[in-house]
């Protein structure tokens, strides 16, 4: 390959997943994000508390990543062969943990509403 | 005062810096899109991934050309995906879309096949008699498959009834030949894969399918009673040594039976036989599932045409163009793109990807009187599949040199997951890319 550019990633993208479920979610992790901001910026503090139920979350988040991941391109954690495989699967477990971080502290936020520190 | 103006000064110099990026940026894209007015007739002849390919590029170079495309079919096939149908891993309709889905607007698509074409003269006569002059001519047709040389076959055998594969004649067939597989992979008996003497496209889709197949099998728990057999046309199993050796290697770790210099010549789908030639005579053995992948060609109206080497592949028609610069060594204002091409390596979608930007390059810089410089070296590129979920991205080129894209990071002879997802999911999007023009 020659070139690798933002819209050969998205092309990617939108092939491995199909456009809608891709684009979906885009839209999913786009909202989670902002709602995050919003509580922070609503807070205007980060909740330890939330924070470490958040964090409590992650590993749960990096199989779910992993499995989803291998799930859609039909392979096995037995397929896993060199060292660039672990460092992508590794990438993949670790967005999937920090995205479900935030999921868990934007739930509780947005549930609880304003709470102060006990 | 003093410290004022200076910040003054130094804003401005980064809004100049700025506007100067941006300028810069603005411009490396114009220098790329710059036009050049021409009155020149061109025409491409097939729509395939070359064909649609360069279309796209040369309506965004050229600036009044009469670009016109010949092409019959309404069809456009994905052929790198076929080994992933007929591995069951894809429906067939993942390898179809319109041959018109990747033509630019104002392009003249001539929906019928070239019946002759005249180098001498010109001209291209369609199957529905128009007639096509040209100033430069892009031959993209891309190769057939000659089903008819191996005796005894029929397209019409495919599928599981027979036991016979046949994933290089559509995507329809590749799916047939999914269910012939699948059903082998449940009985068992012995599977025959193999590929032509001639020259062909993707030399690796005959080990993937095989390497696959033993894959399924043993995923199935039914590896036991599966005998795998694969007959190389060659004393190697791949043109470039050290692939050959990588792939030996693993044949021999997975108890896959090959034989050198075995070619494909007749079938008997009754008594369920295959004839082989070797250097010792013919030998005929049974199976129960075989994969056939036929001879290459150039279209028959390319062979007639004077455009073929003279004096090599003469039993199969390559044009005859420059190496480097893909020009016709005879008539230098036709120029050849995929399969078509007779050069010693690459009939592949890689290939083709490598090929545009050269081809363009020398055209675009002919009609507006320069000298083009850009070279192929004949990369190509195969994304071994050695498994489901496994795959060893090669890449070489004339020398036989490996000539990886990321190295340091994807090693080419390793058998790694990353290489697969590069098959499985990267390579139709960089494909689909490719025949817009914008990879």
């Amino acid at each position: 390959m020659e070139e690798f550019s933002l819209s050969t990633m998205i092309a990617v993208f939108e092939e491995m997943f199909g456009a809608w479920l891709f684009w979906a979610m885009v839209a999913v992790a786009v909202a989670i994000t902002l709602a995050w901001i919003y509580v922070l910026v609503r807070d205007r503090a980060l909740s330890f508390r939330k924070y470490l139920v958040a964090q409590l979350s992650m590993p749960f988040g990096a199989v779910a990543a992993v499995w989803f991941v291998m799930w859609i391109t039909n392979s096995t954690l037995a397929d896993i062969g060199g060292p660039i495989d672990w460092i992508v699967l590794l990438g993949v477990a670790v967005l999937g943990a920090i995205g479900l971080a935030i999921l868990v502290y934007v739930v509780q936020s947005l549930m609880r509403g304003r709470q102060s520190e006990a | 005062m003093r410290d004022i103006s200076k910040l003054t000064a130094s804003r401005r110099a980064f809004m100049g810096l700025a506007a100067g990026g941006l300028a810069l940026a603005a411009g490396s894209g114009a220098a790329k899109a710059q036009r050049v007015s021409t009155r020149a007739r061109i025409v491409i002849l097939g729509a395939g991934a070359g064909g649609a390919a360069i279309a796209n590029r040369l309506m965004d170079r050229l600036d009044g050309a009469e670009i016109t495309i010949v092409d019959g079919r309404s069809e456009h096939w994905y052929q790198p995906g076929f080994t992933l149908v007929a591995a069951g891993l894809r429906p067939a309709s993942y390898a179809v879309s319109g041959t018109g889905d990747w033509l630019p607007r104002g392009i003249n698509w001539v929906q019928e096949h070239a019946a002759e074409l005249d180098p001498e003269s010109n001209v291209v006569t369609t199957t529905g008699g128009q007639r096509l002059e040209y100033d430069y001519l892009i031959v993209s047709t891309g190769l057939v498959l000659d089903w008819d040389a191996i005796e005894g076959f029929d397209l019409s055998l495919v599928g599981p009834e027979h036991g016979i594969s046949a994933h290089y004649a559509g995507p329809d067939y590749a799916e047939t030949s999914w269910r012939a597989l699948d059903r082998f992979t449940d009985e068992g008996g012995v599977g025959m894969f193999g590929r032509p003497a001639t020259e062909m496209k993707c030399a690796g889709a005959p080990v993937k399918i095989c390497f696959l197949g033993e894959d399924i099998a043993t995923t199935k728990g039914n590896r036991g009673k599966c005998d795998f057999v694969y007959n190389a046309q060659a004393p190697n199993l791949f043109g470039v040594p050290v692939i050959h050796h990588r792939v030996r290697q693993i044949m021999d770790e997975r108890d896959i039976t090959y034989r050198y210099s075995h070619v494909l010549k007749a079938i008997d789908p009754g008594a369920k036989t295959a004839t082989y030639a070797t250097p010792d005579g013919d030998v005929t053995d049974n199976w129960d599932f075989i994969n056939v992948v036929p001879p290459q060609r150039a279209p028959q109206v390319i062979r007639d045409s004077g455009l073929s080497w003279a004096d090599r592949w003469t039993d199969q028609g390559w044009i005859e163009v420059d190496m480097q610069t893909l020009r016709h060594a005879r008539y230098p204002n036709v120029f050849g793109i995929g399969d078509i091409n007779g050069v010693p390596k690459g009939k592949t979608a890689a290939s083709v990807k490598f090929h545009l930007p050269v081809v363009e390059d020398h055209l675009v810089s002919e009609i507006a009187g320069r000298e083009g410089t850009r070279m192929y070296d004949g990369y190509t590129s195969c994304p071994l599949i050695t498994r489901v979920g496994r795959a060893m991205l090669v890449e070489f080129d004339y020398q036989d040199n490996l000539t990886p894209s990321f190295p340091g990071i994807i090693a080419p002879l390793e058998e790694l997951w990353i290489s697969w997802l590069m098959k499985e999911v990267a390579l139709k999007a960089t494909y689909n890319a490719m025949l817009r023009g914008r990879a």
